[in-house]
């Protein structure tokens, strides 16, 4: 008999990296990053045929583009942190409570596009710019409300006791997601609110 | 319930389909009877199957609409069909052929395929699986309902705007097709990302990434470049939806759109997924091959980095659907030079073919004769490809039947032909009884000839100037001939057709019994009876070479694989997963359960879009709901899948 078919010690269900979930996780995240591609494509494309008269006469504005982006990354770091925190000291309480935060920081992101979007002085159908900003934004909206939804039930599970120190493939997968999202944003924050002020062609 | 179970050591047993081993995990693993039994099923081979009878059926309706157009088109100013019904018809051939045959049978070979092939007792998601089925044909009955409301899809399957826009095409038609490709979408990615998945973490221990099948290396190409290239035309035909809709500006000159950039979106994804339907195909042909040259394939190495590196390029290339928009003469020339390129990965394997039927010695049998007959019209059709690549010709003969000439003999010859070589392969295995030579040989010539009778002549009604898509053309123009050629061609394709499904049928029920290994096959799939039972193996294979069967015959790879001894995995469904390159031992996963989850939130999400459709929001709102509620019962922790913490902390 083969060497490899000597006895060795495996993991069982799922353990970390060795489950599929989290490989399936990875699939998702490429084909949605190339969805994200796709877009700021359609819109660097079109930005090129136009030239200079692409951008409104008012850009984008911080008001809420910035505290949008501070408490995504905020919330991305919590959950990073409620990850080290399970694979060191177990699912317990704090870990539900840390899970609740970012979920909410989620939500406080959700709250600030809509008066981002509120605030703008275009609308979808003004013309192709304000119906690419409001795409991009729009897609990824739904993208981090569905990322808020996995976040409760993280929360959810965390507080049924279903995971521990071992059985954390479940929350790593979820918060992959999250990293994905929220880091995203940064790509669509750059394209929408800095680059038209960067003086270029 | 037992204590959760955090680490084991397999026994090692040796078993075989007769050992009580077998009968527990025949129990384990089997589809329950009944209805129920068949809607919750998650077994790959299942699911292939379904993949396999429904895309064929798809072929036959796409055939008969291409017979209709055919009568249409065999004499000058025929009337049979209204422009409009004529405009609806090439439409429905081509989004059945390309999207509802082409890509999904080749699943259908490789849902069945995979877990035999690398030694695997199923697939790395099996709810996910039957859900890609499931979300397949549902995607392929809503674009189909069209037929009903009569706004069946009109403009060609590359849809260009602005006619696909409101203001030219005010039915429902492009609305039909439009959300049905994003629904279709998620289908083929559900499908991509367990393809991959399955063949990085599924082999059989020691069947390391250079011992793999060139099959799954084919569809684990593809379905990365799926994932990849999906997104581009759903995005595409999200924003055409939008556009159409709610008046949004993205491919409207008013407002600043630009129809261009449908064309760009559309053919980023549709030029590789011309190599996502005929790479996997490519790959059963290098495969199977072998079986009836009596050798190895020549060049496995350099046939594999040709696949890859085909699907690479094929990244690269959009542009060239594109010459004739007028877009800048330095862009033509690059997308230009770089489908001449391509040309070189792709011929690499047509070299690999004939080497290995020239160095083999040849059994003449149906499968080996398509196989033959694909290398030649595969030949044909990468030479056309290759006139097209080249600018100058492009512009002459781009929008003329040499184009539809060329995408006949790629996805007939490449595509059509292997799989039906395929079938006559695989047929035995999936059923257990051979398909019949001599019908079989009768039907290959009635195809061969009536193939090449219909679409060689085409290429000259092309250089004859004769514009693709349009429903009649005047006498007198020296368009006669050729069509009419074309016509008859066409029939004697679809009476051989119909032969080959006959013989499928017959066989099905009287066929001679097959037995385990038919062709005297080297890979692991001829390891298991015909049919395989729903457990595939019943204790886990080491490989130690490209055929295992076939060790000891030929010089390849280092000690002896094994089947009949192995780790016993059997405290319920379980699988081995193994490491990405080495396919060392990884983990044991727990598999899931058969599980109606799949067909039932396929149905909430076909009231979604059908809601959208309609602009029912309610309905739309209520699909959207209801599907993320499935999906949370679906993903739930459970605690016989070992996904859960056990109780002693």
């Amino acid at each position: 008999m083969s060497q490899i078919t000597q006895r060795v010690e495996l993991p069982v269900g799922s353990m970390g990296r060795h489950a599929s979930g989290w490989w399936g996780m990875i699939m998702l995240i490429a084909t949605e990053g190339a969805l994200f591609g796709y877009l700021l494509f359609a819109y660097y494309y079109l930005a090129v045929q136009h030239g200079r008269d692409w951008l409104p006469p008012v850009l984008p504005g911080w008001a809420w583009s910035i505290p949008e982006t501070v408490v995504l990354l905020v919330s991305a770091g919590v959950v990073w942190l409620a990850e080290r925190r399970l694979a060191r000291d177990g699912g317990d309480l704090l870990l539900v409570v840390m899970l609740l935060v970012a979920a909410l920081l989620g939500v406080a992101f959700l709250v600030l596009e809509v008066f981002d979007w509120a605030s703008e002085s275009f609308t979808p159908y003004t013309n192709a710019f304000g119906s690419l900003f409001f795409a991009i934004t729009g897609i990824h909206f739904l993208h981090l409300f569905v990322g808020v939804l996995i976040l409760f039930v993280l929360a959810l599970w965390a507080a049924l006791g279903y995971f521990d120190r071992r059985r954390t493939a479940i929350l790593m997968t979820g918060a992959l997601y999250w990293y994905f999202v929220s880091l995203s944003w940064l790509a669509f924050f750059f394209t929408l609110y800095i680059s038209p002020r960067l003086s270029v062609g | 319930m037992t204590a959760a179970e955090y680490h084991r050591v397999p026994r090692i047993i040796g078993a075989d389909y007769d050992s009580p081993i077998a009968r527990t995990l025949e129990r384990t693993w089997e589809t329950k009877p009944g209805i129920y039994g068949w809607i919750s099923s998650v077994d790959h081979k299942e699911v292939g199957i379904r993949y396999l009878v429904t895309s064929f059926i798809f072929l036959i309706l796409g055939g008969c609409m291409a017979l209709v157009m055919r009568l249409q088109l065999a004499t000058p100013n025929e009337s049979l069909l209204t422009p409009e019904q004529y405009n609806e018809l090439f439409s429905a051939h081509a989004i059945t052929m390309i999207f509802l045959y082409a890509q999904p049978v080749l699943s259908g070979f490789s849902n069945y395929l995979f877990p035999l092939v690398l030694g695997g007792r199923d697939m790395a998601f099996p709810r996910m699986n039957m859900f890609s089925y499931w979300l397949y044909l549902a995607a392929g009955l809503f674009m189909y309902s069209s037929i009903i409301v009569g706004a069946v899809p009109n403009n060609g399957w590359f849809n260009y705007a602005p006619f696909s826009l409101k203001e030219y095409n005010p039915g429902m038609n492009m609305d039909f097709y439009a959300l049905g490709m994003v629904f279709l979408g998620i289908s083929t990615t559900v499908g991509s990302a367990n393809f991959v998945v399955t063949f990085l973490r599924m082999r059989a221990p020691g069947m390391s990434i250079n011992r793999v099948p060139i099959l799954t290396w084919g569809t684990t190409t593809i379905s990365v470049g799926n994932l990849l290239a999906v997104p581009s035309v759903s995005l595409a035909f999200f924003l055409l939806w939008l556009d159409r809709r709610f008046g949004t500006h993205f491919f409207k000159p008013e407002g600043g759109g630009q129809p261009l950039l449908w064309q760009h979106l559309f053919w980023m994804f549709a030029h590789p997924w011309v190599y996502v339907v005929v790479l996997p195909a490519m790959g059963m042909v290098s495969d199977a091959l072998p079986f009836f040259c009596r050798r190895p394939l020549v060049g496995y190495t350099v046939v594999v980095l040709g696949t890859i590196t085909t699907m690479a390029l094929g990244f690269g290339v959009w542009l060239h659907h594109m010459f004739a928009t007028g877009i800048p003469f330095l862009a033509s020339v690059f997308f230009s030079g770089a489908s001449f390129v391509i040309a070189i990965p792709s011929a690499v394997s047509v070299f690999a073919w004939i080497a290995t039927i020239w160095s083999g010695r040849p059994v003449m049998t149906c499968a080996f004769l398509y196989f033959a007959s694909f290398i030649v019209m595969f030949t044909i059709g990468g030479v056309s490809g290759v006139m097209t690549a080249a600018v100058a010709a492009d512009l002459q003969l781009t929008s003329t039947y040499f184009v539809v000439a060329h995408i006949h003999y790629v996805l007939i010859g490449i595509n059509l032909f292997a799989v039906l070589g395929a079938l006559h392969v695989w047929f035995p295995k999936m059923t257990g009884r051979l398909m019949d030579e001599k019908v079989g040989l009768v039907a290959f010539w009635i195809i061969f000839i009536g193939f090449n009778v219909a679409f060689l002549p085409m290429h000259a009604t092309g250089f004859l100037g004769m514009p693709r898509r349009i429903y009649t053309y005047p006498a007198g123009l020296g368009w006669e001939a050729t069509n009419m050629l074309t016509t008859v061609g066409a029939f004697i394709l679809a009476v051989g057709l119909l032969t080959y499904v006959i013989n499928i049928l017959r066989s099905r029920s009287s066929g001679a019994l097959a037995g385990p290994n038919p062709w005297d096959g080297g890979t692991m799939e001829w390891a298991t009876p015909s049919p395989p039972p729903p457990y595939n193996f019943p204790v886990v294979p080491t490989v130690a070479s490209r055929h295992p069967l076939w060790e000891g015959r030929i010089p390849e790879g280092v000690g002896r694989s094994e089947w009949r001894n192995g780790m016993a995995l059997d405290d319920g469904k379980e699988a081995l997963a193994t490491t990405v390159l080495d396919a060392q031992p990884d983990a044991i996963l727990k598999m899931p359960e058969d599980s109606p989850a799949p067909f039932i939130v396929t149905l909430t999400i076909s009231a979604f879009f059908v809601g959208l459709l309609l602009q029912l929001w309610w309905l739309a709102g209520a699909g959207g709901f209801a599907t993320l509620a499935g999906l949370l019962v679906w993903l739930w922790p459970e605690r016989e899948l070992e996904q859960r913490a056990g109780a002693a902390q």
